[in-house]
């Protein structure tokens, strides 16, 4: 009983950590966005005089969308049309389930993973949870009876295509690496150092394949420079026959991949929950001082920096959806296809070969 | 025809991998997202004030710089006592090309002034803001001087301009009370003479 009830505890932490994150992301990317362009960025919602910076417009965006008509096509499957952004927001949620976010808790004699669910193929879990998501959009595209949303639901597909191989394979060198798909496990293997001074963390064992997972995350969130399915401003995509909370939840679909692929590249690549010279015992640093730490600061600390972490890459993140123009159809595909592939391939074979002659070695 | 060869400039492999124009454009985008912040951030405790963070130029609280010779809402310009330059010599209705000017002259009470308006009217929805009135005027009693820009109004009455918006700018309709110094057909007072010479001739 108590053992749901803090699954429960955690489920609803994470839940409202995330949908806030991502309801705060619509103002991040408006900042953002204006800063980075020398403009000054909504800030137009004041409530009783306080503009809090436009921090409000999030809240404005969420009113409005809840409040207008929602529309479904004459001709349209209404069933397939209902479902398709639920589809989409269901399984990008789902993939925070088996991300751990902070160490483990001590409470009396209850230890408390700081994980929602450890899954021994939890890598495997998260993908295909993100693999699934991919059905809202085509879904969408196939359900609104719109030849325009049709093709961006086909340009989604073939995206998915090219992208999906290059992140599946850039990350089996990791797994390699450390020898395990329980995410757990891969960031605790990561809190070991070499030599003492550098930790090993994926970025440090796998830098190519960090490139190339970035490079393919960034097109799973289907965000520019990869926006080929939505493309609003010129081609259109699959959800021009979507309006209100519907269009909504694709919107913060956007949000939430992107949470889900900072988060896995910072578990991945970046040490999860790690802080460098940190053990449960508190700091012990190379040149010999050490620095009790207790039990509930240590799972903060984790958890901070597990945080931390994620918000440089989605500040990353939305900074290149700023920076850069869209993928052409076919360069996206040869990106895809002839450039990560490849180079994902070569890097597997590379990152054996080593493991070999370390192994030889020692 | 003449055919032209243009040649494409043939991308070396270190950019057919996007790699330097990536990271170039990052680095554009990333120095200008710090140095506004920067500023914004000075800008909250009281620095760096002559610095601008942005072009943004938020409208309603902050205008623009306006050019001296900009083409703004019109004014009719006053004498000392507070009647109008005009002389109601019709030479601005007459060189009007929207003909959005519409003037009733009446004789002066002075003799070495010919008229005066008692209706100057101005239609801004007809209005091409050519400025050719300005130019016209003998008196100097017209003018597009007033930086007034927001002129929008919910009906096409509402933009016909009377003597009482031309004569102060700033009132705005409705205008409630005549407070003219001089006897004119004054359409709020339902059609009677208000105002009078009688102080005017005094000052």
């Amino acid at each position: 009983m108590i053992d749901l009830l803090i699954k429960l505890v955690l489920t609803s932490f994470v839940l409202f950590l995330v949908l806030n994150l991502a309801g705060l992301h619509t103002w991040v990317e408006r900042k953002q966005s204006a800063l980075s362009q020398d403009r000054i960025g909504a800030n137009r919602a004041p409530i009783l005089g306080f503009r809090m910076f436009g921090l409000f417009h999030g809240i404005a965006d969420a009113l409005k969308m809840f409040t207008k008509e929602d529309i479904v096509p004459a001709g349209a499957d209404r069933t397939l049309h209902l479902l398709a952004p639920f589809f989409s927001v269901f399984f990008a949620l789902l993939a925070f389930a088996a991300i751990p976010f902070g160490d483990r808790l001590i409470v009396g004699d209850r230890v408390i993973v700081l994980q929602i669910a450890n899954i021994d193929a939890a890598l495997l879990y998260v993908f295909a949870m993100l693999s699934l998501g991919i059905y809202g959009v085509i879904l969408a595209g196939f359900a609104s009876r719109n030849n325009l949303a049709i093709l961006g639901g086909i340009r989604a597909t073939a995206q998915m295509i090219s992208y999906e191989i290059a992140l599946g394979i850039s990350i089996i060198g990791v797994v390699m690496v450390y020898g395990t798909m329980n995410l757990s496990e891969m960031v605790r293997a990561q809190g070991q150092m070499i030599g003492g001074w550098i930790p090993l963390w994926g970025i440090v064992t796998q830098p190519v394949a960090f490139f190339i997972f970035l490079t393919a995350a960034l097109a799973l969130t289907k965000r520019l420079p990869f926006d080929l399915p939505e493309a609003e401003s010129e081609i259109v995509g699959y959800f021009v026959e979507y309006s209100g909370m519907k269009f909504g939840m694709f919107f913060l679909t956007d949000f939430l991949e992107t949470i889900v692929v900072a988060c896995l590249a910072t578990t991945l690549f970046f040490g999860g929950w790690q802080v460098p010279f940190l053990a449960p015992d508190g700091f012990h640093f190379p040149w010999g001082a050490e620095i009790p730490v207790s039990n509930w600061l240590y799972a903060l600390l984790g958890f901070a920096s597990f945080s931390v972490k994620c918000l440089i890459f989605l500040f990353v993140f939305m900074q290149v959806r700023w920076t850069l123009p869209r993928f052409r159809y076919d360069q996206l595909m040869s990106l895809g296809w002839k450039g990560l592939f490849p180079i994902s391939v070569v890097n597997i074979v590379v990152t054996a070969l080593v493991l070999i002659l370390i192994r030889e070695a020692t | 025809m003449g055919v032209k060869e243009v040649s494409r400039p043939k991308l070396t492999f270190w950019e057919q991998t996007y790699v330097p124009q990536i990271f170039g454009g990052l680095r554009i985008t990333f120095t200008h997202f710090f140095r506004n912040l920067f500023i914004h951030i000075a800008h909250r405790f009281g620095r760096l004030r002559d610095t601008r963070a942005g072009a943004t130029i938020q409208y309603p609280e902050e205008l623009r710089p306006l050019m001296s010779r900009y083409r703004s809402r019109h004014r009719l310009t006053v004498r000392d006592d507070g009647t109008p330059r005009c002389v109601g010599c019709m030479l601005c209705e007459t060189v009007c090309p929207a003909k959005c000017i519409t003037i009733v002259p009446a004789e002066h009470p002075d003799p070495h002034v010919e008229k005066y308006p008692v209706r100057f009217d101005i239609d801004l929805g007809i209005c091409v803001y050519c400025g050719y009135c300005v130019e016209v005027c003998p008196e100097d009693a017209i003018r597009m001087d007033t930086g007034i820009l927001d002129l929008a109004a919910y009906s096409r009455e509402a933009m016909q301009l009377d003597i009482h918006e031309l004569m102060n700018p700033e009132l705005r309709k409705p205008v409630s009370d005549c407070d003219l110094h001089f006897p004119h057909q004054c359409a709020l007072a339902g059609g009677d003479l208000k105002g009078s010479w009688e102080g005017v001739h005094e000052s």
